[in-house]
């Protein structure tokens, strides 16, 4: 199953991006022993230390009187895959959202609880979540470009963040690593809005990565593709995360499997039931819920 | 067994037919009505441009239908209206833009749940109270501070100004709140603020509503008939344009106004005086009617369409 989204992505690596925060790890020679396992395609945990960039403890939303999460503790590592999975209404989203604090658009939305961004807690009255948001790029569940041009979609951040210099070059590299400028480079100027929903769900990629956050949050990114445009996009996030830290929020429990190091499973009422390795979670989970839920008795 | 029956019900056919034909008459009755109104503004108007050349009507910079020497320059009426127009923009594309946005993008829900029908209310005050208020508030208060004429130009546009900033602030913010949720989260996932997701993102998608609703607003301050019969005037004269001062500070009289002097004074009988009145109501009608078209024009060109 996960064979044939190693053999294309996975062979070439740029290391001009973020200073390795493991010295001594090359994520590089780690992952070429790694294919043919059957779930994680990449590191395997066990070689890798992780070092934590999200930590949530004891995180309660709450939207006007109904509770969507429900005490989430976890430690999500940088530089991996993580996959939130769950059924719908579960707060996986919910979750995701209030890594970068877009749940503070919502008027009745309130947080309790803890969350740390590289040891910060983003919910410190100091915090400016437009700040926050600069450091951590998202995409979402449908394709949502600006009815702008191609270029003007990807430079939007840049210019938002006052990152405006070598505006071409980067726009160009955003491009590039979104796997779209091929496909794209003719006509940069015409209408981010002409592109196919795949193309669309690329260029919303390189929108989020051109102004090189760190932490990127997707929320059922392909749930709105068809199966070719998916596997483009499973194998773009298994490239971005040679880079970044990718969450991503998923219903398709085999792309979880696929393209994950650690998955997270929620379920009813805003609960964090398991939270590990993504083999451990698909083939030996702790609890009897998460195994029915992965086994697809129920969801 | 016997065939079903599906055959024709002659009462149901009928009735059908009755109120398609009924509805199709209530749907005509408007049209026919414009259509009486343009034909009567038309004859009416051809007549009067039997005695004066449309040349001298629409070029003349003398305007005295009653008065010797008699002249029948439309010019000083129309840059009454440009004035009026022109004031009556100043303050309300800004002001309703800005409440549009802030209703659309800053106010809480509960908040706009009570400002956007307080807002519609100004919409709803009989527009002979705006004018008197005009004359009676706004003149006085601006007197101590400029150097105003009793009836001047100022206070009418101020007036017909908040008159339709409803109408700006309402259909704009239509627009801007027809804009996807998913275009705002997109911009604030990248750091935006509020302020850039305004004016970058929600206000260009909404372009062409607000543009729209410029137009629409506008095309109501050219026809606006009581604030500025009440507070502008009577004083046909052209303005000149680079002189914002005497523009504004002195009584100036719109194609409306002159309307209404015409059709409620002493004239007698049906000479070139009377008949002027549907000469200006036929350029008064063309001119709106023109900014309406080119408002739909705008609407459906540059309508940003979203799956």
């Amino acid at each position: 199953m996960t064979n044939k989204q190693m053999t294309s992505s996975e062979t070439e690596q740029t290391d001009d991006q973020q200073p390795n925060p493991t010295p001594g790890t090359d994520s590089l020679a780690d992952r070429g022993t790694d294919i043919g396992v059957e779930t994680s395609s990449r590191d395997d945990p066990a070689t890798v230390p992780d070092r934590t960039i999200i930590e949530s403890r004891d995180l309660d939303v709450y939207y006007g009187d109904d509770q969507a999460l429900n005490g989430i503790s976890m430690e999500i590592p940088e530089q991996q895959v993580t996959a939130l999975i769950g059924p719908s209404g579960c707060g996986k989203s919910t979750f995701l959202r209030s890594i970068n604090r877009m749940n503070d658009l919502i008027d009745i939305a309130r947080v309790d609880g803890e969350l740390f961004f590289r040891e910060k807690d983003v919910y410190d009255d100091d915090v400016d979540p437009v700040a926050l948001r600069r450091r951590i790029g998202m995409v979402f569940q449908s394709p949502n470009p600006f009815p702008k041009s191609i270029y003007d979609n990807v430079a939007y951040g840049l210019r938002v963040q006052g990152q405006d210099d070598n505006l071409d070059e980067k726009v160009h590299t955003a491009l590039e690593r979104a796997a779209l400028l091929d496909e794209v480079e003719d006509q940069l100027d015409s209408s981010g809005l002409d592109l196919s929903g795949g193309q669309q769900q690329r260029l919303c990629i390189a929108r989020a990565i051109a102004p090189d956050p760190e932490v990127i949050l997707m929320d059922e990114p392909a749930s709105a593709l068809d199966p070719v445009a998916t596997s483009k996009i499973e194998d773009l996030i298994e490239d971005l995360a040679e880079e970044y830290t990718v969450i991503i929020v998923t219903h398709n429990m085999q792309q979880a499997a696929r393209i994950s190091d650690k998955t997270a499973v929620f379920l009813t009422g805003g609960n964090l039931v398991e939270f590990d390795d993504t083999t451990k979670i698909f083939e030996n989970p702790e609890s009897d819920r998460v195994e029915d839920y992965i086994t697809g008795k129920f969801g | 067994m016997s065939q079903p029956d599906f055959s024709h019900d002659g009462i149901r056919t009928a009735r059908g037919t009755a109120f398609r034909y009924l509805f199709m008459l209530c749907a005509l009755l408007s049209i026919l009505t414009t259509v009486a109104i343009v034909a009567t503004l038309l004859i009416d108007a051809i007549d009067f441009f039997a005695t004066v050349s449309p040349i001298e009507f629409l070029t003349g910079t003398r305007w005295s239908p009653t008065n010797d020497p008699v002249a029948f320059g439309v010019l000083p009426l129309i840059s009454g209206t440009l004035i009026i127009t022109l004031g009556s923009a100043l303050v309300a594309l800004p002001i309703g833009l800005l409440t549009a946005i802030y209703l659309s993008e800053y106010a809480s829900e509960r908040r706009r749940a009570y400002l956007k029908p307080a807002l519609e209310v100004l919409a709803g005050v009989p527009t002979v109270v705006y004018g008197y208020f005009a004359l009676v508030y706004v003149t006085p208060a601006l007197d101590t501070i400029l150097p105003l004429s009793t009836f001047n130009a100022l206070s009418a546009s101020i007036m017909v100004g908040i008159m339709i900033i409803p109408m700006v602030s309402s259909i704009s913010e239509d627009a801007m709140s027809a804009v996807p949720d998913s275009l705002r989260q997109a911009s604030y996932g990248l750091g935006a603020t509020k302020f850039t997701v305004s004016t970058s993102v929600v206000v260009p998608a909404a372009l062409s509503g607000i543009i729209s609703s410029f137009i629409l607003a506008l095309s109501r301050a050219i026809g606006e008939t009581m604030i500025v019969a009440i507070a502008a005037g009577q004083t046909p004269r052209m303005v000149d344009l680079t002189d914002p001062a005497g523009m504004f500070l002195d009584s100036i009289q719109p194609m409306t106004s002159a309307m209404v002097q015409i059709g409620t004074g002493d004239i007698v009988g049906q000479g070139a005086a009377y008949k002027s009145l549907f000469a200006v109501g036929l350029t008064l009608f063309v001119i709106t009617f023109v900014m309406n078209l080119v408002s739909e024009l705008v609407a459906s060109r540059y309508r940003e369409v979203y799956r």
